[in-house]
């Protein structure tokens, strides 16, 4: 909502652009059949034409409205949402814009209780988290997809009905510029929480609605604070109720608080009432001087999510799969994965070089990773927002000895959570390997990142397929040369990055790690090998190369082999 | 003062605060004041007791119960 006055679409920093209905082949009586139709144009379906085009698939990418969002706000990238948006050519105007963060304070009535600090590992090249308004997010992945003749990007272009077959569906399409049916291989349906594809096929989201309600406002103001998440609990400017304080560029703060217990929800999103609560905040922390309001909202936390994040030819990625509490930060960043897994997947199966099976393992992994982030979320929502009586009274309890004790201090972490770990998957066969080694990555888990010599890194090697890491104290024996030569015969985009301790390193592609940094974040002694997947999980990783294991997993990753 | 792993902490948070709710609200402080005594009961310290009763003590007067 906006102040009264304003138009919908009436920001006090952002320029909404107006997108046309294109005139489409289909409304000339052409049927042809198009290999992805995705459904919805926010940031999870735009990178999912973008990680597809990155393979050479084409898409036909709709959405009903003509411009971007401005409903849902979300505000937080997470370091591998910004490798994500790297490997699609997007990153630039986000590490531009965004505003990089890694601390946080907690405060209760007033007093600072616990000070977050996430890891910022020496090798890493972005920050673990970015404050960008979706709005930004969405232009700049726009720029992205206006710019590649792969995706064919159809404005104002509303999904009216879909037929959901075996090997396809048919689709109708109704924009100002007529109606139309559209045949496509494959539907990903990224068209959101209240999701209309999941509503035509008859499915339901499952899973658990809580209590409490926030309002989320966006306000413009002078106010000189770092960029830092602060969560204020008990605080004098809104008594009652948890308080969460966001900045983002332009100027522009976000203040979540939560509203009373037994308070109208009509009552608390009356512009009257968003203007006093918030000025009480701001009084709260010290910010007197003018402030303007510019959009707010009302929000209660759901987990919910598909049973199954693919029917048949119909596959859910974002929010139409799964709906998470915004405190972990995990609804964006997981459907960004979303998009990368299933994007990957796809292509090589239309590129007629995988097994359709090997777009089974997308639901078991990124369902998985939307139980993982219900486990933290149930904990930090009861936190945020405790249920009952004796959840209340548990966290008075705990938030008033944190004034003078560090024991429980703790449980006020808001858990931003670490990307999942395939550890389980079909695609990560031999996870027991991991005992091999006395620390490092395990298997499944996202790849570290490392600097180079000179000024760039590690996973800046890493190619669209599969790539091996081997660490080596020379140039690889004839087995590992002879491995390395089939993986790149199973898989023609596959690269293999030599890290060596050696001096040989000048007269070949290979890494030199002269003072052993990369071994040591990879536990890696020589000999070892890594094997990373296009998203750069870790599939596997062997002491010493196991040909027949490290073919088999590259098999399994590439939709060549199947369990 | 508490040697129990983060991970366990957390736990017994959370059972702390089924347990209140299953006491429900007449009868919470008689759980609470018993649960007191079992546990100082199985700590088997009367020094430990009095520091925790104290720790718990300060800082009392500043809170309004929710």
């Amino acid at each position: 909502m906006r102040p009264a006055g304003k138009g919908a679409l009436e920001s006090l920093y952002f320029d909404y652009p107006q997108f046309a209905a294109p005139r489409v082949p289909e409304l000339d009586g052409a049927a042809t059949r198009h290999p992805v139709l995705i459904v919805g144009a926010g940031p999870i379906g735009m990178t999912a034409a973008l990680v597809l085009a990155r393979y050479g698939i084409r898409s036909v990418l709709i959405d009903r409205k003509d411009t971007f969002n401005d409903g849902s706000r979300a505000i937080c990238i997470a370091r591998p949402s910004m490798h994500i948006l790297e490997r699609i050519g997007a990153v630039a105007p986000f590490v531009e814009k965004a505003l990089g963060w890694r601390f946080g304070r907690s405060y209760y009535r007033g007093e600072q209780i616990f000070r977050l600090e996430m890891p910022q590992p020496p090798g890493e090249k972005y920050l673990p988290m970015y404050n960008l308004q979706q709005q930004y997010i969405e232009q700049y992945l726009h720029d992205v997809v206006a710019a590649n003749d792969l995706i064919d990007m159809r404005w104002q272009s509303e999904l009216s009905a879909i037929e959901a077959r075996d090997d396809g569906a048919t689709v109708r399409i109704s924009s100002l510029a007529g109606d139309y049916p559209l045949n496509a291989d494959y539907v990903l349906a990224a068209d959101g929480a209240r999701s209309p594809v999941r509503s035509m096929l008859g499915l339901r989201l499952k899973g658990d609605n809580y209590e409490g309600r926030y309002v989320i406002a966006d306000i413009r103001m002078d106010h000189d604070f770092p960029t830092e998440r602060r969560a204020f609990f008990e605080p004098a400017g809104n008594p009652g109720g948890t308080v969460l304080i966001h900045k983002q560029p332009n100027n522009i703060w976000r203040v979540d608080y939560q509203l009373r217990e037994g308070e109208s929800e009509q009552d608390a999103i009356r512009e009257d009432n968003i203007r006093a609560r918030v000025g009480a905040i701001l009084a709260d922390i010290g910010h007197t001087r003018p402030w303007e309001l510019e959009w707010w909202s009302v929000y209660s936390a759901n987990t919910l999510c598909l049973d199954d994040y693919r029917h048949g030819r119909v596959i859910f990625i974002g929010d139409a799969a799964h709906i998470v509490p915004i405190f972990g930060v995990r609804g964006l960043n997981n459907g960004l994965a979303d998009a990368e897994n299933i994007g990957w997947k796809l292509a090589l199966v239309l590129n007629g070089e995988a097994n359709e099976r090997l777009l089974d393992s997308y639901s078991p992994e990124r369902r998985g990773a939307t139980l993982d982030v219900f486990a933290n979320a149930t904990k930090s929502t009861r936190f945020m927002t405790p249920p009952t009586r004796g959840w209340r009274l548990a966290r008075e309890a705990a938030l008033s000895l944190s004034l003078r004790h560090e024991f429980p201090r703790g449980l006020a972490n808001p858990r931003q959570m670490q990307p999942y770990t395939y550890s389980g998957s079909r695609l990560t066969p031999y996870a027991g390997r991991d005992a091999e080694f006395a620390g490092g990555p395990v298997c499944g888990s996202a790849a570290p990142n490392a600097k180079l010599g000179d000024g760039s890194y590690l996973l800046d090697c890493a190619g669209n397929g599969m790539t091996a890491i081997l660490f080596s104290a020379g140039p690889p024996n004839a087995e590992q040369a002879v491995l390395l030569a089939e993986l790149s015969r199973i898989d023609k985009r596959f690269v293999p990055i030599v890290v060596t301790s050696g001096g040989w390193a000048s007269e070949t592609k290979a890494i030199a790690d002269q003072d052993g940094e990369i071994a040591r974040l990879f536990a890696a002694m020589p000999g070892a090998l890594y094997l990373l997947r296009p998203d750069l999980h870790i599939a596997g990783r062997w002491k010493a190369a196991v040909p027949a294991e490290i073919l088999k997993t590259a098999g399994l990753c590439l939709g060549s082999e199947t369990p | 003062m508490s040697a129990m792993p983060f991970e366990d902490f957390e736990i017994a948070y959370e059972t702390l605060a089924t347990a209140i709710d299953q006491a429900g609200p007449e009868r919470e402080a008689l759980f609470l004041a018993r649960l007191a005594l079992v546990l100082g009961h199985e700590l088997g310290d009367i020094t430990a007791f009095r520091n925790g009763i104290k720790t718990a003590l300060e800082g009392l007067d500043q809170d309004v119960g929710s």
